[in-house]
């Protein structure tokens, strides 16, 4: 199925290319940081995990996300998911790719990345998440490609993959929760330090993931014959609301906590976060942006003319999944890491050349994921109807 | 024998003699002896110090800036501890900060400045149960029998997940090369590349040679050591009859560096 990401539109091409300036940006960049070190990037003695371990963290999400298509379709034979399962799968492809590469590119001695094999230390939440990302992409390669293959050819999925399907959908949380154990079983990050850090992973994940696969159906149908289906990105969004709205309580629980126990060490990460600490503010805008964002991303998704009307919808989805990336991707790294163990503020914020290198990794993810959606929709216009037996191209 | 013969025959024999001697060196047979000189190059030597749980109680009360001073020079200068002036990056094993900031939460509003502007000395704790060793993904720090807390500059991978895991800012990153900001190199001990984490050692090299610590020996009795689990040690006589505090016990690390109010 390969060489259907060889022959494609002026603009596909155009796409890819661009893409590809931005990974050359990213990749001259990195070797820059390859040579001086992490110094180049705005990380410090106290803000010592930044843009790059959140990026890995909400990425994880996005990948886990798979599972609120696959899921249905395979254990509730939804069958509106049927054209859009591998869609899924082949989102969580690249997005765990790019959680290797921002881990690695994360590394201050990254020619030394295999002594995690080396050394295998069953103690460390390491160890397990890279067993749970590495097990995750082979699954996902594994069932997107037998799916769509057998789509091709017109036949029934081989019982073999069946074992495979439902080991990939427990697989899915399991990451996400392996990433929120890294961070809630460390003493004296107050911000972290709870149990419903994992939850509340899961939940976002769950939000941000489908608010994702809406905005891709809505492009896809845009520029290929595969029309997703209407009901299917209606439900997509559905899921994401009921997300977002789990995500927004689990959030206000940890300020109820916070602040009725009133407890100062658990108060002042969100104070930092939301009016800033000792005067300094520089995560504020962050989170005030975020907060907007949530808010219109819940009331789109949630209002229900809203979320049928495409033009609002994707304006829903989008506020989502960007106040996701905002509250995961940065201020809850950051955040757990102010104030510092001596109760000072210092603050952090990406510089330049971290930025370029994120954004790199971002097209590299965005590359694979191209050309993964470049045969699956080739493939899905070539059969035109899906498996049950309706048109699944533009009429 | 002719003369040419005999020199044709000392020629060939030296020759074999020498070709025989390398290839004996070459597929040489582990002799005891060379057992025996292998155990001796490698064999704590006799005067280094042991314990069963090494510990620093900090009298502060006998802290004065000269000795901190003296401390922390002495530590630097031993280690190698590059001088980074940007705070981004800044390298420390062992510095100067406020009692209120190194013990947070033990500070009150009516209390005199003098004491929460107090400066005390702090450094790695060597806990007992380190969330560093715990979270390290490939044991490149590490716990040793005698209770410190370790690190093996040649296995980090720079993951900084210990810098996270350590509730008492005791770990450096170096950001980047170190070498250019070390006033003048010791060559008696080794230097860091970029991208490894670092902190004391409670100068393990020291106690194996039988030194004290660094800190220990130019404090003037201010820094004491030794070993917490034998009950006669100097430092449990001390922490018996003395009040004395622990930062951020309740987090249940069991920090292993005492401090005497």
């Amino acid at each position: 199925m390969l060489e259907y990401a060889l022959k494609g539109s002026g603009r596909y091409w155009g796409w890819l290319a661009f893409l590809l300036i931005l990974i050359g940006i990213g990749f001259i960049t990195y070797l820059k940081q390859f040579h001086v070190g992490l110094g180049i990037t705005g990380m410090s003695r106290d803000v010592s995990w930044g843009l790059y371990i959140g990026q890995f963290t909400f990425l994880v999400g996005v990948a886990a996300s798979a599972v609120t298509v696959v899921l249905p379709y395979y254990l509730h034979n939804y069958k509106k998911y049927g054209r859009i399962a591998v869609i899924g799968e082949f989102l969580a492809i690249p997005s765990v790719l790019m959680c290797m590469l921002f881990i690695f590119v994360d590394l201050g001695q990254p020619m030394r990345v295999l002594n995690v094999l080396l050394h295998p230390t069953p103690n460390s939440v390491m160890f397990y998440d890279m067993i749970v990302l590495s097990g995750y992409l082979i699954l996902n390669l594994l069932c997107g490609w037998v799916i769509l293959g057998v789509e091709r050819k017109g036949s029934p999925p081989p019982k073999w993959i069946k074992p495979f399907l439902y080991l990939a959908i427990c697989w899915a949380p399991s990451i996400h929760i392996v990433t929120a154990f890294l961070y809630q079983g460390l003493p004296g990050r107050h911000y972290w330090l709870t149990a419903i850090m994992a939850a509340k992973f899961l939940s976002s994940a769950f939000a941000s993931g489908p608010s994702l696969l809406v905005l891709l159906c809505l492009i896809i149908r845009k520029f290929t014959n595969f029309d997703p289906g209407k009901e299917a990105i209606q439900t997509l969004a559905k899921t994401a609301a009921y997300f977002l709205i789990a995500t927004i309580l689990f959030y206000l629980f940890e300020v109820f906590t916070a602040f009725y126990s009133n407890i100062p060490g658990h108060k002042a990460p969100i104070i930092y976060l939301f009016s800033g600490l000792e005067g300094f503010t520089k995560l504020t805008p962050v989170m005030k942006i975020c907060a907007t964002l949530v808010a219109i991303g819940a009331i789109i998704l949630v209002t229900p003319p809203l979320r049928k009307w495409e033009v609002t919808l994707s304006i829903g989805a989008f506020a989502t999944f960007i106040s996701m990336w905002l509250e995961k991707g940065i201020s809850l790294v950051v955040g757990g890491f102010i104030p510092n163990p001596f109760e000072r503020v210092f603050e952090y914020w990406p510089t330049l050349p971290e930025a370029l290198i994120a954004l790199g990794v971002w097209s590299i993810g965005f590359f694979i994921l191209t050309i993964l959606y470049k045969i699956a929709t080739t493939v899905k216009e070539n059969v035109v109807f899906d498996k049950y037996g309706e048109k699944q191209i533009k009429t | 024998m002719s003369d040419m013969d005999r020199r044709k025959f000392l020629k060939i024999a030296g020759i074999s003699a020498l070709l025989g001697m390398g290839s004996w060196s070459l597929f040489e047979v582990v002799t005891k002896e060379h057992l025996e000189a292998f155990v001796e190059k490698y064999k704590t030597p006799p005067e280094a110090m042991h314990a069963k749980r090494w510990a620093i109680v900090i009298d502060l009360k006998k802290l004065d800036e000269k000795i901190m001073h003296d401390c922390i020079e002495a530590c630097n200068r031993i280690h190698n501890v590059p001088q980074i002036s940007n705070p981004k990056e800044e390298i420390k094993w062992i510095w100067k900060e406020t009692f209120e900031h190194a013990f947070p939460g033990m500070e009150h509003q009516y209390m005199p400045e003098e004491i929460k502007e107090m400066p005390v000395l702090v450094l790695c704790n060597h806990c007992d149960s380190p969330p560093c060793v715990r979270v390290c993904p490939t044991k490149a720090t590490f716990k040793r029998k005698d209770g410190i807390v370790m690190m093996d500059m040649h296995r980090c991978i720079g993951c900084r997940f210990c810098m996270a895991a350590c509730p008492f800012g005791a770990r450096s990153f170096n950001w980047r090369d170190p070498r250019p900001f070390i006033k003048e190199e010791n060559k008696e001990y080794p230097t860091r590349m970029r991208g490894v984490v670092e902190k004391c050692t409670l100068c393990c090299e020291r106690l194996e040679v039988g030194l004290p610590p660094a800190c220990v020996e130019v404090s003037n009795g201010a820094i004491m050591y030794g070993d917490l689990a034998d009950p006669n040690s100097e430092i449990r006589k001390l922490l018996a009859t003395r009040y004395s505090i622990r930062r951020k016990a309740e987090l249940g690390t069991n920090p292993c560096v005492y401090y005497l109010l």
